[in-house]
């Protein structure tokens, strides 16, 4: 089971970030090459990048990194870097149509096979930042088998609908539109950064929303917020017991050959089986809710 | 690859490095290496920059390495970066990076 609960956005031109972000555990590191870095720094950003790929304490971590859009002078350049330095996935940004992807994968192909890479190996996410991207959320998110998730990106989205970051009702509808063009395609659903890093309620009010609505995670800006998204992802005692229960019924009603499984009376059919099974199994990955 | 102007890469934080390379004035490479960790570190910094400098083909010049704790792998960017900056390179050979 891969968790990706938790996705860090570092910044490509920082080396002492680069260097040791390792240590806080997030589910995946994502190395900005994009916003974060100023116009001046994209080459030597696009070189540590490349170079921390290498290091060792990167091979047991899932790496992401945000290249720039294709359209611009710095894209095709990050995406050299970050398929020759090994990242795991390449997060497009501002990706408004299928035919974005198609242009990342084309291009990402040519890479591996000039580099040596196995084909196939480089994985692709998109991040939906516009009201076009909602719209072709589901075109995105099937747009080719390398895709492993989408992510829904609040600034430039709200920046676009015309209005601005507050309750969360303004993200609603894209929220929703993302999350089911990601279980359509049978992949993962990324909810948006919450920047306020010393609003430990807020973010945990909005964590506890996603988590409901199904996102697998959200990318983080700050490593603090690591630990409060992993402990309400973990499931409770409870929650754990409840599953163990519902697993083991199934397993007994299978042994005896019943094709309805009944736990306490009540019937319990294939969905939530497979529901408790994931329970477990975030379980076994992350331990139980303190 | 031949330096033809000044040029810096990198910064002075903790954990990095600055990198200043300049074109030679008597067709020499001058090598000057100062860092917090000098004492442990010194000969494996020199020869990360002397490995780097001979994959990037530069034979002559002024490189001075300030290192603030970097690692290897930001000693290799840093130092390319400054390099392809100082030598007017804007197209990348992926074969002498890695």
């Amino acid at each position: 089971m891969t968790l990706r609960r938790s996705m860090l956005f570092l910044p490509g031109s920082n080396a002492a970030m680069l260097s040791t972000a390792f240590v806080y555990k997030p589910d995946s590191i994502m190395f900005d090459l994009e916003d974060a870095v100023s116009l001046r720094e994209k080459d030597a950003a696009r070189l540590l990048v490349f170079h921390a790929l290498g290091l060792p304490v990167y091979k047991d971590i899932e790496t992401v990194v945000r290249i720039n859009p294709l359209s611009t002078p710095f894209g095709l350049k990050d995406l050299e870097a970050a398929v020759r330095g090994g990242a795991d996935i390449i997060r497009l940004p501002k990706t408004d149509s299928p035919e974005d992807v198609h242009q990342l994968e084309t291009e990402v192909e040519r890479i591996e096979v000039q580099c040596g890479r196995p084909q196939g190996s480089t994985k692709l996410m998109a991040a939906i930042e516009s009201a076009s991207g909602v719209i072709n959320a589901l075109a995105i998110a099937t747009s080719s088998p390398r895709m492993i998730g989408i992510a829904l990106a609040g600034f430039d989205y709200v920046m676009d609908m015309q209005t601005e970051r507050g309750d969360g009702t303004e993200l609603f509808y894209a929220r929703c539109a993302v999350l089911h063009a990601a279980r359509a395609a049978g992949i993962d659903a990324f909810d948006v950064v919450f920047s306020d890093v010393n609003d430990e309620a807020g973010f945990l009010k909005e964590v506890e929303l996603i988590k409901r609505l199904g996102f697998n995670g959200k990318s983080l800006i700050n490593p603090r917020q690591i630990e409060l998204l992993h402990n309400a992802y973990a499931p409770t005692e409870e929650e754990v017991d409840y599953a163990r229960r519902v697993v083991a019924a199934a397993r007994a009603a299978e042994q005896q050959g019943l094709g309805v499984i009944a736990l306490n009376g009540k019937m319990i059919d294939a969905p939530i089986v497979n529901h408790a099974r994931r329970v477990l199994d975030r379980a076994q990955a992350s331990g139980t809710r303190k | 690859m031949q330096i033809v102007k000044e040029a810096l890469a990198g910064t002075l934080e903790s954990s990095d490095l600055m990198v200043k390379v300049a074109p030679s004035s008597d067709g020499t490479l001058d090598v000057v290496i100062n860092s917090e960790v000098m004492r442990q570190f010194g000969a494996q910094i020199e020869k990360v920059v002397r490995e780097t400098l001979v994959r990037l083909g530069v034979v002559e010049g002024l490189v001075v390495v300030e290192d603030k704790g970097a690692l290897d792998c930001a000693i290799r960017a840093r130092l390319q970066t400054a390099v392809m900056r100082g030598a007017d390179c804007r197209d990348l050979d992926w074969s002498i990076l890695s």
